[in-house]
């Protein structure tokens, strides 16, 4: 049964149900209710867990990293600087192969200051070896939270993963939600049994530094490991989908079949683009969408098969590229284009910076062409457009 | 010989937990401080060291020197590293998930690590309560990347990043005083050691050990590398340092300070300054400086534990 809940709120109590055992956190705005949430959860002691409350996320991350490493299943939240702050930490959990859980609420980087969404965090994050999933909605936040821990904890995967939503757009958004019963969790979610864990009954070394005759080695073991995770985690999504009835794919289209005009896109945005599809069909113009719940493993082939004979791709990115000729997601998608030597028209959008209201009339616009006749100066070197700047 | 006030071990473990094949300087008495310290902490530890010497020694892939379960993350989150445990521990141990033990966590790092990129997350940790104890190995430099000054590198000293020359003296600011720092935290219990006063060492690391909150243990271990000395000086520059009063050995329980050895009279520091390389440039007068900020400083040490 559905019932109206806040997505944050919803988010801490998937990370309860997937009966988490350590959390150690620090807050940001507007990843806050999640903690404050699971923090009161555990007060209540309706949740057996340790909840550190560190001095900054640099430390919430370290501690992670020590309560995964004793064999604790291990849950944290950020945002924004939090998730720069953690950016050393977040190389090294995933190069150790802790299975941690965060929740990132995606939110603008400084500076200017802005404690509102887009994708600057992530995306400054994107190769520090974490499996990256992107949710819509509120559904997507709970079911990915719990898929998370199965993937993370896989034996063939054991690699971090990171839950994205966006800042305020869903985290501080109240939505019909299914909340699974702990039964079914459980059911679907076996408690963690590490591989290795510290104690002193079986010491082990861990994290010990590489000579250059081991590190390149070690680094492609990593890769192997969350470049194989892609079937782990489609096994995970079909198996959620059986038990749950709710099914999920590492690229999930729109309205693509008829479409030789498709827009990428990450995160909550997906729901306005929606919105803008179906008002073209209104109008007998087609236009479709594709959304990547996985961002890494970045799901080329099932892309790529979607993309291949579209005549015109759109792409929205939530980031400003700092001097790239593109957008990363932009980049990443043209890359595997050249590599299966497929050239395609493709255009790249940043919107919605800094928690800018994006309205379904910029797609509209983006589809008809019309989108930055009026904004856009034109910069050498710079092939992406930024809707909506003023003068 | 009996010392007065130090309590003697005559059956000193004889395992050995840091053991074969590290890759420490000759004369590193750091190591040895390590080594003896996790005699005293015994088989129930839980190991976290920060980026360093220790763990550049020690852990070449696929190589180990340690036979306790052993955690590197990075260089500034040692004490963050040991919370999670710490608290990872108790939560498996409430569930029954691993037997309950008295399993002790120790955090390692040097003094930059420390008293330098590492102390808020020290502060962190402290402040929170979580039963462990971290150990401050202090050789006064960053003389893992090659000799560079910290915040715990002597006022006086030359080092890579603080050079004496026309306009300069060397280090040009003096130790930080990171017991000081920890005391303030009202933890527990704090201690000052040297691996060339063994026993002093052991008593303290026992007391660390069976500290119900955090401990401290901040251990000078000399360098004969950084310092410019022999290598087998360090024992004996362990000794001038202590018996100078340049590094005191006390110890803070409970917010209670205690001299645990004490030099009185003490040498004259131009003793302890001699001989090393790091003091080559130093003149009188500046020796004459240093002497008066040791002596008030060891002043003040006795005076805070009169106030019992």
């Amino acid at each position: 049964m559905k019932k109206g809940i806040e997505v944050s709120i919803a988010a801490s109590i998937a990370a309860k149900l997937a009966r988490v055992e350590a959390i150690a956190a620090y807050p940001i705005t507007p990843q806050t209710h999640i903690v404050e949430h699971l923090a009161e959860i555990v007060a209540n002691g309706e949740l057996d867990a340790v909840y550190i409350n560190v001095e900054s996320e640099h430390s919430a991350m370290s501690a992670c990293c020590g309560s995964s490493a004793t064999g604790a299943r291990t849950f944290t939240s950020t945002s924004a600087q939090g998730l720069e702050l953690m950016h050393e930490i977040l190389f090294i959990a995933s190069g150790m192969r802790f299975p941690i859980v965060m929740a990132t609420v995606n939110r603008a980087l400084s500076s200017p200051l802005s404690i509102w969404g887009d994708h600057s965090d992530v995306m400054a994050a994107r190769d520090t070896g974490w499996i990256m999933l992107f949710c819509e909605n509120g559904q997507e936040v709970v079911d990915m939270i719990i898929m998370a821990f199965r993937i993370a904890e896989d034996r063939g995967v054991l690699l971090p993963v990171m839950v994205n939503l966006d800042g305020f757009s869903l985290s501080h958004v109240i939505e019909p939600i299914e909340l699974p019963s702990q039964m079914m969790v459980d059911k679907f979610l076996p408690p963690y049994s590490p591989l290795y864990t510290l104690h002193p009954n079986k010491p082990v070394t861990m994290g010990a530094y590489a000579m250059p005759e081991l590190y390149t080695e070690a680094k492609y073991a990593q890769e192997m490991a969350i470049i194989n995770s892609k079937e782990i985690i489609k096994n995970v999504m079909d198996e959620f989908g059986k038990q749950f009835g709710r099914q999920y794919k590492p690229v999930e289209t729109y309205n693509t079949e008829n479409a030789d005009f498709v827009f990428v896109a990450l995160g909550s945005i997906g729901e306005n683009i929606k919105t803008a599809i179906d008002e073209l069909k209104g109008e007998g113009k087609n236009a479709g969408l594709v959304q990547l719940r996985l961002f890494r493993p970045f799901p080329s082939e099932e892309l790529f098969s979607v993309l291949k004979d579209k005549k015109r791709v759109a792409v929205i990115e939530r980031v400003m590229p700092a001097g790239a000729p593109n957008g990363p997601l932009f980049q990443e998608i043209s890359s595997v284009m050249c590599t299966n030597s497929l050239l395609m028209h493709m255009e790249n959008y940043i919107v919605g910076l800094g928690g800018r209201d994006v309205l379904p009339e910029s797609f509209i616009d983006i589809f008809n062409g019309t989108a930055c006749e009026k904004s856009t100066v034109p910069i050498r070197d710079k092939n992406f457009k930024v809707i909506g700047v003023r003068g | 010989m009996r010392q007065k006030g130090i309590e003697i071990y005559t059956d000193n473990p004889e395992e050995e937990f840091a053991v074969s094949g590290h890759r420490a300087c000759q004369g590193c008495a750091e190591i040895l401080a390590v080594r003896l310290a996790l005699k005293i902490f015994g088989k129930n530890t839980i190991l976290v060291m920060a980026t360093g010497c220790m763990e550049i020694i020690s852990t070449p892939l696929p190589t180990t020197t340690w036979t306790l379960p052993w955690i590197h993350v990075a260089f500034e989150n040692a004490a963050a590293v040991a919370s999670g445990i710490e608290g990872a521990l108790k939560i498996l141990m409430e569930k029954n998930k691993i037997p309950r033990e008295d399993i002790r966590v120790v955090a390692i790092a040097g003094d930059g690590g420390t008293s330098d990129i590492g102390l808020q997350a020290l502060s962190g940790a402290l402040e929170r309560g979580h039963k462990f104890t971290y150990i401050c190995l202090d050789n006064e430099a960053y003389m893992n990347t090659g000799i560079q000054r910290s915040s715990a590198t002597p006022y006086g000293a030359s080092t890579t990043t603080s050079p004496p020359g026309k306009k300069s003296i060397g280090q040009a600011t003096w130790k930080k005083d990171m017991p000081k720092i920890a005391v303030a935290h009202n933890i527990p219990y704090v201690a000052t050691a040297c691996p060339s006063y063994p026993f002093d060492l052991f008593s303290k690391v026992k007391k660390a050990r069976m500290a119900d909150g955090p401990s401290y243990l901040h251990i000078l271990s000399v360098c004969p590398t950084g310092w410019r000395i022999p290598t087998d000086l360090a024992i004996e520059y362990g000794k001038l340092a202590v018996r100078t009063g340049v590094f005191p050995l006390y110890e803070v329980e409970n917010g209670q300070y205690k001299i645990t050895h004490s030099p009185e009279p003490l040498k004259p520091i131009k003793e302890y300054i001699k001989g090393q390389g790091r003091f080559r440039h130093l003149n009188d007068d500046q020796i004459a400086k240093i002497q008066g900020r040791v002596t008030k400083e060891w002043d003040n040490l006795k005076s805070r534990c009169e106030l019992k």
